[in-house]
């Protein structure tokens, strides 16, 4: 496939005029999906894909275009050939843009990893074996996934890798379920086997009676997986240049009031740690590590490269949203192991769900338990519990609140697949809450 | 393209029980002006073809972007294997599914074909209405904008069942967020999320109300600026139609998606508090509430002659005078749950299967004008333009917000509330519904952005409602 984008991306730089700079973003994905419902499979689909994006500049205009491909050369040279002459035409209407942006110095990066995937044949046996029984739901995603950019200014970028994702719950009784992944480059028969036994033990716990709470504040420990679920409200509206200037991000009183959170709290933006591409769509290489709140206060913030032109601060790699792909939150001294003791009495809380706003200015969110969430006392794990739903800021959960984060991060890669795989994770550590409110 | 794409596809098509290959080209046009700002034009064209297999029992899909003769043969054999690899395994012997073979043609209203209109003379309204953003200092972000698609379709069976269908698509949509004293406050026009969505041409630019829209928004926001919160307490709530489609679509849409009740969704978008034994018999609201699922509505956002497994689309009650009548399933899940449904199995694009979804879920106008739901109303508040929502796996507790409020006391509104919230619980909210809006009060709505499915897929829903009014539901605002 990269012998492919290195060939029609030469071809497409040979498209352009003296005065025209082209820009070529490349994505293909050939990936199995394999659906799973009480232990039989639902769907399987393979998807076959490849798509092109196209930018023309001519001074300061610029016009964007994708388009399908088939991954047949000829026939998707004559596609682009076509589309650079549409964008042509279409340039004349578009106004000048005084933010236009893009790399220039001639650099490359290369990524490849390949992976040991199964074959769809061997996840459906794998998994029906492993459900047998039990009332499984699921979802496996495997394939390879290719990202390129090339420009007519020398730029070629290229990441390849190969890697599956497989996600599935247990089910007790109607919203009563323990959820568990695996994911990967490597499958592996026994390490599955392994993740789905330590499911099997949690799912025991969901046959007791579980327990319904008032509504009030409580004692809570937060896993990784709940955490990455905060993390992405403040990921999409928290940490970008434009969002803060223009004094809508969540986080706009960290920026103009001052205000913290714990300082045991430390974000940042870790490419270098992550699964995303080392660019983006304007052909800028990130930074390894990008700081956004460090020690509790608010750091750089994520630039893109129309942010750069607009606010006069050098980008930093940011997407076109200024949203992390790789974000970490640095981990904590309380090992997991002594987690539960260290809660004694309140809430497990295994995953979050559906988390929006109730006060964006305040960064105040709302959101549900979800999956096994557990009452605990004395240290001890005493009853499933009843979805409830919290709001609550983000200054009193990171801040005032937060007793401590675990020693202990997981990497939780983003299981999206809107349209195409997504190559976003999330690296955290668990956290210990000294009050968190439950609302409904 | 087409009748080269229809004779590979019968030529190629296996001996199997079932055969079918749904071909999609969508083209888009995404234009915005911010701050005075002309963003560069985003052009978009997705073209390709899921190809579905059943054979004894079982059932695979394979999507290609390759149309060439070779990455169609390549598809159906991927499609077959999968199949084969699910005979005896899957959740329904799916050779069983009596799958519609149809034939016929349907088209969005024609319209003004938004091609007749220049790049330039649309970039210039926009431009026009952003300007009219800029009237006080304290404004500080504004952006008007305008997306367009067109959608060309054609679903057809191995045995000769031929369906297309055209789409044409417009959603314009502005902005402007004000700030002081460490807080934003936003006002748009269209919804926060592009809930202003129709099929059709230009003349969606005029049923929107473009002109004059840029200094409104901008007032508003301004009004919300200096308005007090929210109060808290239990009172009622009076949803305008550009709330209502938020509160239609997560606590009736979602929880009568049948393959969310049969299970399919529990790994990601969740499960629903209504089981298959409910369909009757339950009071899912008060004797007000007549629901329906409507895909033959023009105008509306989700409009469509067959769904993606080639059922036709007819307008059907799921709700009737309080009374929970038939689930959103289509025929797969018709037949595994042994009931009938409606057509709403559609799939987001090319490369993604078919699933059970919202198509156009309307709640049908009443009696009452504004102006009598308001006088009916001793304490409460008038809420607009969803802004936030959030709602358990079951579907069942919710927490909504709008991004504008007004107080009603002794029947009269009164003063302008910002950050109004209320929260609820789905199986018994509705029964609180104790006014329904008549036609005057009527706006057909939707969005772009519904998420769903295993891979993922954004679909497009229409939700058409009246203002309606809740009594005693518990409302508050944002942070003091």
């Amino acid at each position: 496939m990269r012998q492919y984008f290195e060939d029609l991306a030469r071809f497409v730089d040979s498209l352009a005029r003296p005065s025209e700079v082209i820009i070529s973003r490349f994505s293909a994905e050939d990936s199995d999906f394999i659906r799973f419902n009480r232990s039989k499979v639902r769907q399987a689909t393979g998807v076959k894909q490849v798509a092109w994006a196209l930018s023309l500049i001519e001074g300061t205009r610029r016009i964007d275009a994708s388009t399908s491909l088939t991954g047949r050369i000829e026939a998707d040279r004559e596609t682009l050939r076509g589309l650079v002459q549409a964008l042509r035409e279409g340039i004349a209407d578009v106004p000048e843009d005084p933010f236009l942006l893009i790399e220039t110095r001639p650099l490359s990066s290369s990524t490849e990893r390949a992976g040991r995937l199964p074959a769809a044949g061997q996840v459906i046996d794998e998994v029906l074996a492993a459900g047998q029984g039990l009332d499984l739901v699921g979802f496996h995603a495997a394939g390879p996934i290719h990202k390129g950019f090339a420009s007519t200014m020398g730029v070629r970028h290229w990441h390849s890798v190969e890697s599956f994702s497989l996600g599935w719950c247990l089910y007790h009784d109607r919203d009563k379920a323990v959820k568990s992944s695996y994911a990967g480059a490597e499958w592996d028969n026994a390490a599955f086997a392994g993740r789905m036994a330590f499911a099997r033990e949690q799912l025991a716990r969901l046959g007791e009676k579980p327990r319904s709470l008032p509504t009030g504040a409580y004692r809570a420990f937060l896993s990784p997986d709940a955490m990455t679920e905060i993390l992405s409200m403040l990921s999409w509206a928290g940490f970008g240049l434009k969002s803060r200037n223009t004094k809508q991000s969540a986080l706009i009183r960290m920026a103009d009031q001052g205000a913290t959170l714990s300082p045991q709290v430390t974000l940042a933006e870790n490419t270098a740690g992550g699964i995303a591409s080392g660019f983006q769509g304007e052909g800028f290489v990130r930074p390894q590590r990008v700081p956004l709140v460090e020690a509790g206060r608010l750091a750089t913030p994520l630039v893109s490269p129309r942010s750069s032109r607009e606010y006069g601060v050098p980008t930093n790699g940011a997407n076109s949203d200024e949203t992390p792909e790789s974000l970490e939150l640095a981990a904590g001294s309380l090992p997991q192991a002594e987690a539960l003791a260290a809660l004694d009495t309140g809430l497990y809380i295994g995953n979050l769900w559906y988390l929006n706003f109730s006060d964006r200015s305040a960064c105040r969110l709302t959101g549900m338990t979800r999956f096994a969430s557990f009452w605990v006392e004395g240290g001890r794990i005493r009853a499933p519990l009843d979805v409830m739903r919290f709001d609550d800021t983000i200054y009193r959960i990171l801040g005032e609140n937060l007793e401590a984060l675990t020693v202990e991060r997981d990497l939780v890669p983003d299981a999206d697949t809107y349209g195409e795989r997504s190559t976003l994770s999330m690296r955290t550590p668990g956290a210990l809450v000294r009050e968190f409110e439950l609302t409904l | 393209m087409l009748e080269t794409l229809q004779a590979e596809f019968r030529r190629h098509a296996p001996a199997v029980d079932f055969c079918a290959l749904r071909y999609v080209e969508e083209s888009s046009e995404w234009l915005q002006v911010r701050q005075d700002v002309a963003e560069p034009p985003q052009l978009s064209t997705s073209r390709g073809a899921m190809v579905t297999v059943i054979d004894k029992g079982g059932l695979g899909y394979a999507a290609t972007s390759d149309l060439s003769g070779a990455g169609l043969r390549e598809a159906i054999e991927r499609a077959r294997r999968l199949a084969a690899l699910t005979a005896g395994r899957s959740v329904v012997d799916y050779s069983a599914v009596e799958m519609p073979r149809p034939s016929g043609e349907y088209r969005s209203p024609a319209g003004r074909d938004p091609a007749s209109m220049g790049r330039g003379a649309k970039y210039d309204l926009l431009a026009q209405e952003a300007k009219q953003c800029r009237i006080d200092d304290r404004i500080v972000d504004w952006e008007a904008n305008l997306w367009s698609t067109t959608t060309h379709q054609a679903y057809m069976t191995a045995e000769g069942g031929l369906v297309e269908q055209r789409f044409n698509f417009v959603v314009p949509n502005l902005s402007a967020t004000a700030h002081a004293g460490g807080e934003s406050q936003t006002r748009t026009h269209g919804g926060r999320y592009n809930g202003f969505c129709r099929q059709g041409g230009l003349e969606v630019l005029d049923a929107f109300g473009l002109a004059g829209a840029g200094r409104r928004v901008a007032e508003g926001a301004l009004e919300l600026l200096a308005a007090p919160n929210c109060p808290s307490g239990t009172m009622d709530v009076l949803l305008m139609p550009d709330q209502m489609m938020l509160q239609i679509h997560e606590s009736i849409g979602h929880p009568l998606e049948l393959d969310r009740i049969l299970g399919d969704e529990r790994n990601f978008a969740g499960t629903s508090f209504v089981t298959l034994d409910m369909f009757g018999s339950y009071r899912y609201g008060s004797d007000l509430l007549d629901v329906t699922h409507d895909p033959t509505r023009p105008e509306q956002y989700a409009s469509y002659g067959w769904d993606d497994d080639g059922l036709a689309a007819e307008k059907q009650y799921v709700i009737r005078r309080g009374v929970l009548e038939r689930p959103l399933g289509g025929a797969v899940s018709q037949k595994r749950a042994g009931m009938p449904g409606v057509a709403n199995t559609r799939a987001c694009s090319w490369n993604r299967a078919p699933i059970d979804r919202m198509a156009n879920l309307n709640v049908e106008p009443g009696e009452s004008s504004l102006e009598a739901l308001i006088a009916s109303i001793d304490l409460g508040v008038m809420m607009r333009t969803n802004v936030s929502w959030s709602i358990d796996d079951s579907r069942n507790k919710f927490q909504f917000g709008c991004e504008w409020g007004r107080m009603i006391r002794g029947g009269q509104l009164a003063e302008v509330v910002k950050n109004p919230n209320y929260r609820g619980i789905s199986a018994t909210f509705w029964r609180s519904l104790a006014g329904v809006g008549d036609a005057s009060t009527f706006e057909v709505l939707g969005t772009p952005f519904c998420g769903k499915g295993e891979p993922s897929q954004v679909i497009r829903v229409g939700h058409a409602a009246p203002a309606c009014r809740f009594a005693g539901v518990q409302v508050f605002g944002g942070e003091a």
